[in-house]
C-alpha cells in the first residue's frame, strides 16, 4: 500500500472528480494561477484550464452562492473557501440558501455542492485565522459536515461526498496536510456517517475528530504506559453523526472523554456528551468529560497559543484525574 | 427613460394576454389579502399590487429554457412565469398541494419545472444564486438567460455588488431586473442610498449596460426587456434594467404605513399600470371594452378556482416535517 500526504490525497480526490465527471468544476480564491493557498490544486489550471479551475474574486458570498446556483441546475461544483474563518462572510449563502433549498422547494431542487475549506489553529495565525466552525455548521439541518483525520479518509470520504446530493462542508485541518498515511491503489470509498475506531481499548473511550484524533491517539499511547487501555473513536463526520459507534464503545468502557479543538461553550462535545448520557446513563461510571479549548480568542505568541489547544498530556491528566485512574 | 412602444404594433391577442396576466396578478393578490384577513394565509404576505407591469412586461419575453429568480414579493413573478394559480394559492394557505408543498409559503414559491427558481426572502440572497445558475448555463454551453428580480433595498447589500462584479467579469447571461418602488419596507430610497432614488448608475462601475424605464408602463417594460434579453443571449454579458415603480399597499400585511403620506400614495395610484394599459388599448382601438370584460370574468373564475382549491386542499401530513431536508440518495 502506498503512503501519501493528506494534501496529495486531496489532490488525487479532486483530479478524479474533474477526470470522471464533466459536471464537476473547481472554484475559489487562488486555486488556479497561485496553485491553492495550501497547494492542493497546484498544476490544476495548466491541466484542466480556466473554465474548470476558476480563480474567483475575493467575494466569498457570490462564489459560494454561484456554487449553489450552478448545483441547482445540475452541475457538481466543488468550491474552495481558503479557510473556514472566511466562510463567515458567505454564511448567508451556506445556511439560508444551500441548506434550505431542498426543503423549501419540497424536493424540487437539490444542491449537490461540496465546499472544501481549511479549519483549525496552531499555526500562530492569531484570533481571526485560527478558528474551527465545523460544530456550528453541524447544527444546521440540510448540511453535511465531513472532517477527515487521515489521508485514507480524506480520499475515501471525498469520493462518497461526490455521490451525495447535498451541500457538504468538507473541512480539512491545516496541520494535517503534511500527515502521511496509507492509501490503497485500488478504488474504495468511506461512507459518510460511519465513525472509525482508530484504536480499540477497554478502560476509557476518547472521542475526537479532525486534528484532535492524533492528539487522542497520542494520549492513548501515553495512557497505555500506565496500563490504561483507551479506545479512540474518530467521528469522521459531524453530520450525519454516528452515535451508535460511540455508545457501543461507552457500554464497554463505561468512561468517556470528548476531545475537541474549538471553544467549550457551544462546542460539539456538548452535544455528544448530552447524547451519551441520554442513551447510556446507566453505563457510565462518571460524568462525560469534555476537553475543549478554553473560551478565548486565539493568541499569536506560541507559548500561550499552545495553552488553548488540547494536547496529549492535557488529555492524559484529565482522564486520570477525573476517572481516578 | 425609454420611450413607450407604440401600442399599434401589438397583436390583439398579445394585448389581451398582457391585460389578462396583469389583472390575474391583481385579483389573485386581492384574494390573498382577503384570505389573510380570514386567517387562512399567515406569516408575511407581500403584495405586488401596482407593480404588475414589470413582471408581465418582462417575463413573457423569456423562453421556456430561460430561468426566473427573485425576491419574496414573488406572486407576480410566479404567475407571469406560468406557475399554476391553484398551486400558488395553496402554497399561501400552507397546503400540501402548494407549489412548495406548504413548506415555503408566500415568500418562497418554487416551480423547478417552469424554471421558476424561487422567491427568496433574505434581501439580496438571490443575486449570488442567479450568478450560479448563469454560470451553470455557460458551463453547459447553453444559450439560456437568467432573469433576476430584486428591490431598491437589495442594492445596498454586499451580495449585490459581488454579484454585479462577477456577472460582468465572467460575462454571464443575467438580466438584472431592479424593481425600484422607492421604499425598502418603510425607508425611502433617498434615505438609504447615497446618490438618491435613481439607481441604474450603480451598474456603470461594473461596466454593465444599464437603463431606467417606467415600470408602470407595461409596453415600455416589454420593449426594453426584450432588447435586453436579446443582447444577453448574444453572450456578451449581463444587462441591468431599473424599472421605476410604486407599491400601492403596505410592505406586507403587517405594515402600519405611517412613513408615506396618503397624497403620495393616491398620486401614484392614479397611474395604475392596469388602468393605463386598458385605456391605451381602448384609445388605440386595439381591444373592445367587451373583450376586456370577458377577460376580467375569466380572471375572476381562475382566482375563484384557485381559492377553492386552496381551501379544500389538505394540510401537509405530519411526516412531511421530515421530508426533503436532504436529497434522495438515488438521484445522482
Ligand atoms: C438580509 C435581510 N435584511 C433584512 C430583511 C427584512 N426585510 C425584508 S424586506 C425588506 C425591504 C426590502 O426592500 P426592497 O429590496 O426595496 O424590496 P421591496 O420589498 O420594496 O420589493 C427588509 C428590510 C431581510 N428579509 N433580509
Ligand atoms: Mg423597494
Amino acid at each position: 500500500m502506498a503512503e501519501m500526504l493528506l494534501r496529495d490525497a486531496m489532490s488525487k480526490a479532486l483530479r478524479e472528480a474533474l477526470d470522471e465527471d464533466e459536471r464537476c468544476f473547481l472554484m475559489g480564491e487562488d486555486i488556479g494561477a497561485y496553485g491553492g493557498a495550501y497547494a492542493v490544486t497546484r498544476g490544476f489550471l495548466e491541466k484542466y484550464g480556466e473554465e474548470r479551475v476558476r480563480d474567483t474574486p475575493i467575494s466569498e458570498s457570490v462564489f459560494v452562492g454561484a456554487g449553489v446556483g450552478s448545483a441547482m441546475i445540475g452541475m457538481r461544483p466543488i468550491v474552495e473557501v481558503m479557510t473556514i474563518n472566511f466562510t463567515l462572510v458567505a454564511m448567508d449563502q451556506i445556511i439560508n440558501h444551500a441548506a434550505k433549498l431542498s426543503y423549501m422547494s419540497n424536493g424540487q431542487l437539490t444542491v449537490p455542492l461540496i465546499i472544501r475549506t481549511v479549519t483549525g489553529g496552531g499555526g500562530q495565525l492569531a484570533a481571526t485565522h485560527s478558528q474551527s466552525f465545523e460544530n456550528w455548521y453541524a447544527s444546521v439541518p440540510g448540511l453535511r459536515v465531513v472532517v477527515p483525520a487521515t489521508p485514507y479518509d480524506a480520499l475515501g470520504m471525498f469520493r462518497a461526498s461526490r455521490k451525495d446530493n447535498n451541500p457538504i462542508i468538507f473541512a480539512e485541518h491545516a496541520l494535517l496536510y503534511r500527515v502521511r498515511g496509507e492509501v490503497p491503489e485500488e478504488y474504495y470509498e468511506v461512507p459518510l456517517g460511519k465513525a472509525r475506531i482508530a484504536k480499540p481499548g477497554t478502560d476509557v473511550t476518547l472521542v475526537a475528530y479532525s486534528g484532535m484524533v492524533r492528539v487522542a491517539e497520542e494520549a492513548a499511547a501515553k495512557l497505555e504506559e500506565d496500563n490504561i487501555s483507551s479506545e479512540v473513536i474518530d467521528l469522521r463526520c459531524l453530520s450525519p453523526l454516528d452515535l451508535d459507534t460511540v455508545i457501543e464503545s461507552v457500554k464497554k468502557t463505561n468512561r468517556v472523554a470528548v476531545v475537541e479543538e474549538t471553544w467549550k461553550t457551544g462546542g460539539f462535545s456538548g452535544t455528544i456528551a448530552s447524547d451519551i448520557q441520554e442513551a447510556a446513563f446507566d453505563d457510565l461510571d462518571g460524568p462525560v468529560i469534555r476537553i475543549n479549548g478554553p473560551d478565548v480568542p486565539a493568541p499569536y505568541a506560541r507559548n500561550i497559543e499552545q495553552l488553548m489547544i488540547p494536547s496529549a498530556d492535557w488529555v492524559v491528566e484529565s482522564v486520570k484525574y477525573n476517572f481516578g485512574l | 427613460m425609454a420611450t413607450t412602444l407604440n401600442i399599434e404594433t401589438l397583436a390583439k391577442e398579445d394585448a389581451l394576454e398582457i391585460f389578462t396576466q396583469m389583472l390575474l396578478i391583481r385579483r389573485f393578490e386581492e384574494e390573498a389579502e382577503r384570505l389573510y384577513r380570514r386567517g387562512l394565509v399567515r406569516g408575511f404576505l407581500h403584495t405586488y399590487i401596482g407593480e404588475e407591469a414589470i413582471a408581465v412586461g418582462a417575463i413573457p419575453n423569456l423562453r421556456e429554457d430561460d430561468y426566473v429568480i427573485g425576491h419574496y414579493r414573488d406572486h407576480g413573478h410566479a404567475l407571469a412565469r406560468g406557475v399554476d394559480p391553484k398551486a400558488a394559492m395553496a402554497e399561501l394557505c400552507g397546503k400540501a398541494t402548494g407549489c412548495s408543498g406548504g413548506k415555503g409559503g408566500s415568500m418562497h414559491l418554487f416551480d423547478a419545472e417552469k424554471h421558476f427558481m424561487g422567491g427568496h426572502a433574505i434581501v439580496g440572497g438571490q443575486l449570488p444564486l442567479a450568478i450560479g445558475i448563469a454560470l451553470g448555463v455557460k458551463l453547459k454551453e447553453l444559450d439560456s438567460v437568467v432573469m433576476c428580480f430584486f428591490g431598491d433595498g437589495a442594492v445596498n447589500e454586499g451580495e449585490f455588488h459581488e454579484a454585479m462584479n462577477m456577472a460582468s467579469l465572467w460575462k454571464l447571461p443575467v438580466v438584472f431586473m431592479l424593481e425600484n418602488n422607492l421604499y425598502g419596507m418603510g425607508t425611502d430610497v433617498n434615505r438609504s442610498r447615497a446618490g438618491g432614488a435613481s439607481i441604474y448608475g450603480a451598474a456603470e462601475p461594473y461596466m454593465i449596460p444599464a437603463v431606467q424605464i417606467d415600470g408602470m408602463d407595461v409596453m415600455a417594460v416589454r420593449e426594453t426587456v426584450s432588447e435586453g434579453i436579446a443582447k444577453v443571449r448574444e453572450g456578451t454579458g449581463p444587462v441591468f434594467i431599473e424599472a421605476m415603480a410604486y407599491r400601492f399597499h403596505g410592505h406586507s400585511m403587517a405594515d402600519p404605513s405611517n412613513y408615506r403620506d396618503n397624497e403620495e400614495v393616491q398620486e401614484n395610484r392614479s397611474r395604475d399600470p392596469i388602468d393605463k394599459f386598458r385605456e391605451d388599448c381602448l384609445e388605440a382601438g386595439k381591444i373592445e371594452a367587451t373583450d376586456l370584460e370577458l377577460a376580467a370574468e375569466k380572471v375572476d373564475l381562475v382566482v375563484q378556482e384557485a381559492r377553492e382549491f386552496a381551501e379544500q386542499s389538505p394540510e401537509p401530513a405530519p411526516e412531511e416535517l421530515y421530508t426533503h431536508i436532504y436529497a434522495d440518495p438515488e438521484e445522482n
